[in-house]
């Protein structure tokens, strides 16, 4: 297999997604099969091939420096799973 | 009035209706909604149907329309794939995620189609954040072709695509990110058009992967495809790649001959495990293409094509999980809070809100974009990107479109690909490369194979959409495909 159960949980972690057993032991089947197929790409020769990121030939597009009105904090504030005081609500950051 | 329902209608063909005041909005969208009540309990095509919105926008309409202020799309009924934000209409992306999601504001595309008199029928079914070709991997139900209830309609964008074919509204918009509204167009056999990327501004289409996403219409036919497009196409200084390029009037490329237009047909699209009916039929359509006065080049090869693939299922998915770490559980959407701390919620909000799917494609992305991965794959995946696109601008230094199937089987059965990712990934072979390189292509019906659709794809270059509607327009006047109407 191409990804170890460990690299499932850790990579998980890096999304800051938990997992269950059965989750993590269908994911290591499932993308060590796609991963595989990944490997396709090393028969390409990409020597001095510049990347793409991005179709378009845009760059750096401003917008005029002008205030506009933003969303009312009410309106953000109505899909908040939990609010108080015009604020977001979660449970404590730091021990 | 012609003895066919109201609600098979085309917008053309209602427009005209009532322009001359022989219909209103009102019995247009009463029709149109009663057709859903008939019908939607087999095809669940909707995620949530907004009956009343809709008669309201009816009746504002029918005013418009008296009033002499009437456009092309005034009164006709529509729905709108369920990623594209409206506001104060629960948008829900397919999941569990945001169920109960209502968005602050209106998508570009909506308020365009809202100026020019939308009447919205409701919000239509789809993967879960557009990721999946089936449209089973929605957090509330599939969704049933209309051609046979027992297959899948295509995805993601299959609820428009269905509900267009069953004739559940009069034309609908979807998002493409690989081929999400061109593959459902084809196994439902309705027309459905991926824009060049640039050329529809995003603003609010909830972001899968950025550098591919793009809205388009399905419709039942490429004169209402220009219809659709006139009015949602064209800058918004709101989405940065919003390409700021004038937009011309689609609805002039809609000429019946061919001469002169040169047609490429790549042979890397016959791709193994090809339908040997879709294999024929794009042949046939191709020589049908000739007969209109097209010159045919059958030898064209695109020979990096077998990477696309691959390289779409490093891209997509790295791009998608930049995107869905906004899902937190803090600022909107679903939040498990029975954890003992802010981190622990956001892992359980994350690993209960989102489908099997779209937890795949996370892994994915943060695995090719993680500390030791990123230059075989990431990286890797972006220098294809280029072998692509210059083999494409290649091509269209010697052909005007280039001619493809879209899908190499028609629909398959509900849970057929559902435990095997791989597979379901390969039913999008021919339409993910047009997204790597940013072209427009379209999808339209070209045959039947026991009773299922077939559709053909026509691809070109860079903002050339009129071409690409040229040919469609040409094929579609010389053939019956889009009038066949699936038995329902």
């Amino acid at each position: 297999m191409a990804i170890t159960r460990e690299e499932v949980r850790h990579v998980a972690m890096l999304f800051r997604m938990s997992l269950s057993e059965e989750e993590i032991a269908r994911l290591q089947h499932q993308l060590s099969q796609i991963i595989d197929y990944f490997q396709v790409l090393q028969q390409v020769d990409t020597e001095g091939v510049p990347p793409t990121s991005h179709t378009l030939a845009l760059e750096n597009v401003m917008r005029d420096d002008e205030p506009r009105p933003s969303y009312p904090a009410e309106d953000i504030l109505a899909n908040a799973p939990l609010s108080e005081d015009g604020f977001f609500r979660v449970r404590a950051v730091l021990e | 009035m012609s003895p066919l329902n109201l609600y098979d209608l085309t917008i053309h063909e209602a427009a005209a209706l009532l322009a001359r005041r022989e219909l209103s909005s009102r019995e247009l969208t009463r029709a149109v909604l009663d057709r859903i009540h008939q019908v939607e309990e087999r095809v669940e095509a909707f995620v949530t149907i907004t009956e009343e919105l809709a008669l309201k926008q009816a009746e504002e309409a029918d005013k418009r329309i008296a009033a002499g202020d009437a456009a092309p799309l005034t009164g006709i009924p529509a729905a709108i794939k369920d990623v594209i934000c409206t506001k104060g209409v629960r948008t829900t992306c397919g999941s569990r995620m945001l169920a109960n999601f209502l968005p602050p504001y209106q998508a570009h595309v909506t308020e365009r189609l809202l100026d020019a008199g939308l009447v919205m029928v409701g919000k239509a079914n789809m993967d879960e954040f557009a990721m999946g070709s089936s449209t089973e991997n929605s957090a509330f139900h599939p969704t049933h072709n209309p051609w046979d209830l027992e297959r899948v309609p295509g995805g993601s964008s299959g609820g428009s695509a269905a509900a267009v074919a069953a004739s559940e509204c009069i034309y609908a918009l979807g998002s493409d990110t690989g081929g999400s509204i061109r593959q459902p167009a084809a196994l439902c056999g309705v027309v459905g058009f991926k824009p060049t990327y640039g050329r529809i501004s995003r603003f609010g289409l909830v972001a899968f992967a950025s550098s591919l996403d793009q809205i388009g219409p399905l419709t039942k036919d490429v004169t209402d495809c220009a219809l659709v497009m006139n009015v949602i196409a064209g800058h918004d200084r709101r989405d940065s790649t919003s390409a700021p390029l004038d937009v011309p009037d689609y609805t002039q490329a809609l000429i019946p001959d061919l001469k002169g237009i040169r047609i490429g047909v790549p042979q890397e699209y016959f791709v193994e495990g090809m339908d040997g009916q879709v294999r024929a039929s794009i042949e046939a359509a191709v020589n049908k293409m000739a007969e209109l006065g097209a010159e045919v080049d059958w030898q064209v090869s695109l020979p990096s094509t077998g990477y696309a693939l691959a390289c779409y299922y490093i891209i997509a998915p790295s791009e998608a999980m930049a995107n869905l770490a906004r899902y937190d559980g803090v600022k909107y959407g679903y939040s498990d809070r029975r954890g003992d701390s802010m981190w622990r919620n956001m892992e359980l909000t994350r690993q209960h809100g989102f489908g099997d799917e779209v937890k795949r494609r996370i892994m994915l992305g943060t695995y090719a974009l993680s500390a030791g991965y990123y230059d075989a794959y990431y990286l890797k995946a972006q220098k294809v990107r280029t072998l692509i696109r210059r083999e494409f601008d290649a091509a269209f230094q010697r052909c005007d479109v280039l001619v493809t199937a879209v899908s190499p089987t028609p629909a398959f059965k509900l849970g057929e690909k559902v435990a095997d990712p791989l597979q379901m990934y390969l039913s999008d072979v021919c339409t993910i490369p047009i997204n790597i390189a940013g072209l427009p292509a379209i999808s339209i019906p070209c045959g039947l194979t026991d009773g299922l659709p077939v559709g053909v794809q026509i691809i070109a270059k860079p903002f050339d959409e009129t071409t690409i509607l040229r040919v469609a327009y040409a094929y579609e006047q010389a053939t019956d495909w889009h009038k066949a109407r699936p038995n329902l």
